[in-house]
């Protein structure tokens, strides 16, 4: 197949390149929801993104939790932004480092002047910022403008046999074109991590790896108090055939194919080695690990599911695919490219990765996802320990 | 002819149900993926889509090959044509 050159996407003011025009009401904190959520409920075409942190936290949490949300501020799926926060210091912070994209953002604090009012002042900016989005036009974009992340999950042994090998397939064809790539699930590489870390580009990516996963164990072998295997595998991975978490290790491997990955980033920290494969400390749960590549700026999503996970995700459209063909024949609405015929040889694994080329394409032009339709917006904050 | 188990590498000793699922006693094809050989097995359980075959005999301590990689180890021995999972397989994580 001819790999097509360029897809259809929203040019932003820092260079950026976005597959969605969204214009969202961010709260800073849990107690903000209900006024970002009221706001969002007024003026169409906008999007509130409630969560349930943002008070008390403290160090490295507190930091990851102004990362997810300047970065998801950022992201350039993302048009326009109001912040609205209990407090002027947070939201002012939030609000100071999205601009920096030259996007339009304004920020609002209900200290003082409470919910009612700062929905009405906040309503009339965001129907500023929803009608201005609204003409946005879409234009010709290099492939390259594709930021893709990639992330399992209900996985089963179809998503080690095939679907995963999708995602490989495609990452093997679009790397050299010049895409950044990220795959991430610290936990879910227990098993295949010295396997993992012979995969870095440079001694330094590989012992970066070493370190986040050893953190990461260390952590584990601290506070579990028995071990991981009621909870890895999943009930979910058992019935699909999973039986160990190496073998759903070495499954979700499958998925960066022969890339190296250059570098190993932080949760949420946005990738500034250029283009590439990055792999990104996150948690294996679906939600947090969307939210955390998101964030960090990535404007598509590729999901393999082997039993049928169904996640979404507010800002960056999640395109599903599975090799199962019960989950295609039990719940297609949220499969976004069927690829089970692998399976019965009838479909090889080139021409899987190409079926999912041309889906990830139509759905960067701005054909909605199976979860998008389904309104699935899970926005989920990665919490690193209990706050203060 | 069908594909009733695929292999991902020639090292394992286990393969991947691909169809609904196998009866007992059942003639298998199975494909080899890393060099696109075919070799057949006897089924002695029923196994459904996606679970695992015993490729040869196992014994308790053995070595769980799939991807050409370890993945576990017996803790119950397995005959030739048996399901294999988390009855008689374990991690060695944790």
């Amino acid at each position: 197949m001819q790999i097509p050159k360029s897809f259809l996407g929203y040019k932003r003011e820092n260079g950026r390149v976005g597959t969605r025009n969204h214009v969202i009401i961010l709260p800073v904190d849990d107690i903000s929801n209900a006024c970002a959520e009221a706001v969002a409920s007024n003026i169409k075409g906008t999007m509130a993104l409630p969560h349930s942190y943002g008070r008390l936290q403290f160090g490295a949490d507190l930091d990851l939790h102004f990362r997810t949300m300047i970065g998801t501020g950022k992201n350039p799926n993302v048009a326009a932004v109001i912040v609205i926060g209990i407090e002027p210091k947070w939201t002012k912070r939030i609000v100071d480092e999205i601009a920096k994209t030259g996007k339009p953002v304004e920020g609002f604090h209900i200290e003082r002047t409470g919910d009612i009012g700062t929905i009405m002042k906040a309503s009339k900016k965001a129907q500023e910022f929803a009608m201005w989005a609204s003409e946005k036009q879409r234009e010709e974009c290099p492939l390259s403008d594709l930021w893709i992340s990639v992330k399992c999950g209900e996985s089963d042994t179809t998503s080690g046999l095939a679907a995963n090998p999708t995602v490989g397939n495609l990452m093997d064809k679009l790397e050299p074109l010049g895409v950044h790539l990220c795959f991430g699930e610290t936990s879910e590489l227990t098993g295949a991590e010295k396997v993992c870390a012979t995969r870095g580009a440079t001694p330094e990516a590989s012992e970066k790896f070493m370190k986040t996963w050893s953190d990461y164990n260390d952590f584990i072998l601290k506070e579990a108090t028995d071990d991981l295997s009621d909870s890895q595998p999943t009930a979910g991975n058992i019935a699909g055939g999973l039986t160990t978490i190496e073998e759903k290790a070495f499954g979700n491997f499958q998925k960066i194919g022969n890339c190296k990955f250059i570098d190993v980033l932080e949760p949420a920290e946005e990738p500034t080695k250029g283009k590439g494969l990055y792999f990104m400390d996150t948690s294996s749960a679906a939600a947090e690990c969307i939210t955390l590549q998101a964030a960090a700026g990535f404007n598509i999503h590729l999901f393999p599911t082997g039993q049928g996970n169904i996640v979404g995700n507010p800002i960056e459209p999640v395109v599903k695919l599975t090799a199962n063909p019960l989950t295609v024949k039990g719940m297609g609405e949220h499969i976004d490219c069927d690829v089970s015929k692998i399976l019965s040889r009838e479909m090889t694994m080139s021409q899987a990765g190409d079926e999912l080329i041309k889906s990830m394409i139509r759905v960067a032009n701005g054909r909605l996802t199976c979860a998008e339709s389904l309104g699935h917006k899970e926005f989920v904050m990665t919490k690193l320990y209990r706050s203060a | 002819m069908g594909t009733d188990i695929i292999i991902h590498d020639e090292k394992d000793n286990v393969g991947v149900v691909v169809i609904d699922k196998i009866t007992p006693k059942q003639d298998c094809a199975c494909w080899i993926m890393e060099n696109d050989k075919t070799v057949q097995i006897q089924s002695v359980d029923e196994i459904q889509l996606g679970h695992k075959i015993a490729m040869v005999d196992l014994n308790e301590g053995d070595t769980i090959l799939k991807y050409g990689h370890d993945i576990g180890k017996v803790v119950k021995s397995i005959k030739k044509g048996e399901h294999v999972h988390v009855h008689n397989v374990k991690t060695k994580k944790w």
